[in-house]
């Protein structure tokens, strides 16, 4: 059991106000909301200890080095990756996604195969056109069927001795479908593929075991798990972490620089040129400390609840469709109302106090599917309430009312 | 006939009466809904302008030196505003239209909706006014 009144008080936003009414907050797959433990990480770090890492010898680099360096261990442990330098720590999801696609560019070769599912966000599906158009890979798409789950024999049909990559949410931001990547893995690795899952909407809800899934690589984004914008990490296998070229070059990922030749840095370093987001690294690492203090459990079970009340609620209104209907799904809820544009329902309730997101959600392959301009997107957290819902359903229904 | 300005004021003092923005939204909701549709062979991807979130068409024709306009939306709510818009901007003389504002947006209260980053089409689709009335005032030269 959560204690709510407890979680709520740990996030100042929750309480200010927003067109003069109490803020509902259901944009959480957009971003979630800040506790007041990782924004006190934050003002610590540049209050008392604010300096560059890992070259200084004075007191303060030191420090800093020091707890960046946890950081990295304490996201190590929660992803239960192998080796701390297997963490790369980045500026977030789509910065990890272009790091491994760039990587692969001298990897891949002309008639090479790499499979992308149809529930794919932009960010995991234009790197890998840009990849196939400079290495001549050719890029196949893994389809989805009307409940916005993947056509799983379809993927075992498109996997072949050709097919070098596979990448995959880990579950759809705009349907919130949960991708069976246990089987998508172990399939492409027979192949001798290897997988990147993007784990930007799993992370909020579930704890990921790399080593478990024997995944390759596995990216995610800070601040969809209360954590700040900015920073995310790669995960990756050390053979493959070696494998790849470094991505930028500059300060940090060198050993030695001559005008005759340069050698890189040992993992991590050798992907991470340049001063990092120190105060963001940190606080990614005091995010994931705070979550888990909760318990990863009693937060998917107590999701769960939110989606099926909201599900069920939202249901009773005539003429509510609901995008995304897969039985594994995280708490997210798409839905449009018949004859009326997302857009506007989107904006009367913005004026009722309710952030939710409309629109495509950034996956338009997924709208085109459905043939329809968007949706609106309700994401919910584990410091929602049902009252909240309650909130939501009753700002639908007058919405409804004013656009009928 | 009553100047762009003389129109901008008209409105203003039309939204002073609502007392909330329930009353401004729903009104802005009938205005869209009463918008004389756009003729189907103007509702075409030329004249399209894309928003991330809703859509605008936009047609012009010059009759007796002043533009007309036609528009039409996917959302009724953007099709509202395009009303506001369209009354004001159309079967205006070029000129008049090239030297308009849209201050009177702001005193309305609905700002937000012409904010570049709201991505629903109308900035966009202001600029497309302005265009045709500069296309429109070169021809006149």
């Amino acid at each position: 059991m959560l204690n709510l009144k407890k979680i709520r008080a740990d996030f100042p936003i929750l309480s200010r106000k927003v067109n003069g009414k109490p803020l509902v907050y259901f944009d959480n797959a957009a971003t979630s909301q800040t506790p007041q433990q990782v924004i006190d990480v934050i003002v610590d770090y540049y209050s008392n200890y604010n300096a560059n890492i890992h070259r200084g010898v004075h007191t303060l680099s030191q420090e800093a080095t020091d707890k960046y360096e946890a950081a990295r261990q304490t996201i190590q442990a929660h992803f239960n990756a192998k080796h701390a330098y297997e963490i790369i720590l980045t500026a977030g999801t789509t910065e990890s996604i272009n790091l491994v696609a760039s990587g692969f560019a001298s990897i891949l070769q002309k008639g090479d195969e790499i499979i992308v599912s149809a529930l794919e966000h932009h960010s995991n599906i234009v790197p890998w056109q840009m990849l196939c158009e400079k290495t001549g890979a050719i890029l196949k798409v893994i389809p989805m069927n009307l409940e916005g789950e993947l056509e799983m024999d379809s993927y075992t049909q498109l996997l072949s001795n050709k097919t070098k990559l596979v990448f995959v949410n880990h579950i759809s931001n705009a349907l919130g479908t949960i991708n069976p990547i246990e089987t998508i893995i172990e399939q492409a690795h027979n192949v001798g593929a290897a997988v990147l899952i993007d784990g930007a909407q799993a992370c909020p809800h579930i704890k990921p075991d790399v080593q478990a899934l024997d995944v390759d690589f596995y990216v995610t984004s800070a601040h969809k798990i209360c954590g700040p914008t900015g920073v995310g990490m790669l995960y990756g296998k050390q053979e493959w972490l070696e494998k790849l070229p470094p991505y930028q070059g500059g300060g940090e990922m060198i050993d030695q620089v001559s005008f005759e030749k340069t050698t890189y840095a040992g993992l991590p370093h050798k992907f991470e040129a340049g001063t990092p987001n120190i105060s963001g690294g940190i606080a990614f690492g005091a995010a994931l400390d705070y979550m888990n203090a909760i318990g990863f459990d009693n937060i998917s079970e107590y999701e769960n609840e939110l989606l099926k009340y909201g599900t069920k609620e939202l249901l009773k209104i005539e003429d509510l469709k609901i995008y995304g209907t897969s039985k594994n799904k995280t708490s997210v809820i798409s839905f449009n109302i018949k004859g009326i544009h997302p857009y506007d329902i989107g904006t009367l309730l913005d004026k009722m106090g309710i952030a939710v997101r409309t629109g495509h959600h950034c996956a338009q392959p997924i709208m085109t599917f459905y043939n329809i301009p968007g949706t609106v997107r309700a994401s919910f957290a584990f410091y929602n309430t049902k009252e909240e819902i309650d909130v939501l359903v009753n700002g639908v229904k007058k919405a409804k009312m004013m656009l009928s | 006939m009553q100047s762009i300005k003389e129109i901008q004021e008209e409105i203003i003092d039309e939204f002073a009466m609502f007392e909330d923005w329930e009353e401004r939204y729903q009104y802005m909701i009938d205005l869209g809904k009463d918008l004389p549709l756009i003729d189907d062979q103007f509702k075409i991807d030329d004249n399209i302008i894309k928003g991330c979130q809703s859509k605008v068409w936009v047609h012009a024709e010059l009759n007796d030196d002043k533009i007309a306009f036609t528009a039409d939306s996917d959302a009724i709510i953007t099709k509202g505003i395009i009303a506001i818009l369209i009354r004001t901007f159309s079967n205006q003389h070029p000129k008049a239209i090239l030297e308009a504002d849209t201050d009177f947006i702001d005193a309305i209260g609905l700002k937000e909706h012409l904010s570049p980053t709201r991505a629903n089409g109308l900035v966009s689709m202001i600029k497309q006014l302005k265009m045709y009335a500069i296309a429109y005032q070169t021809q006149l030269d």
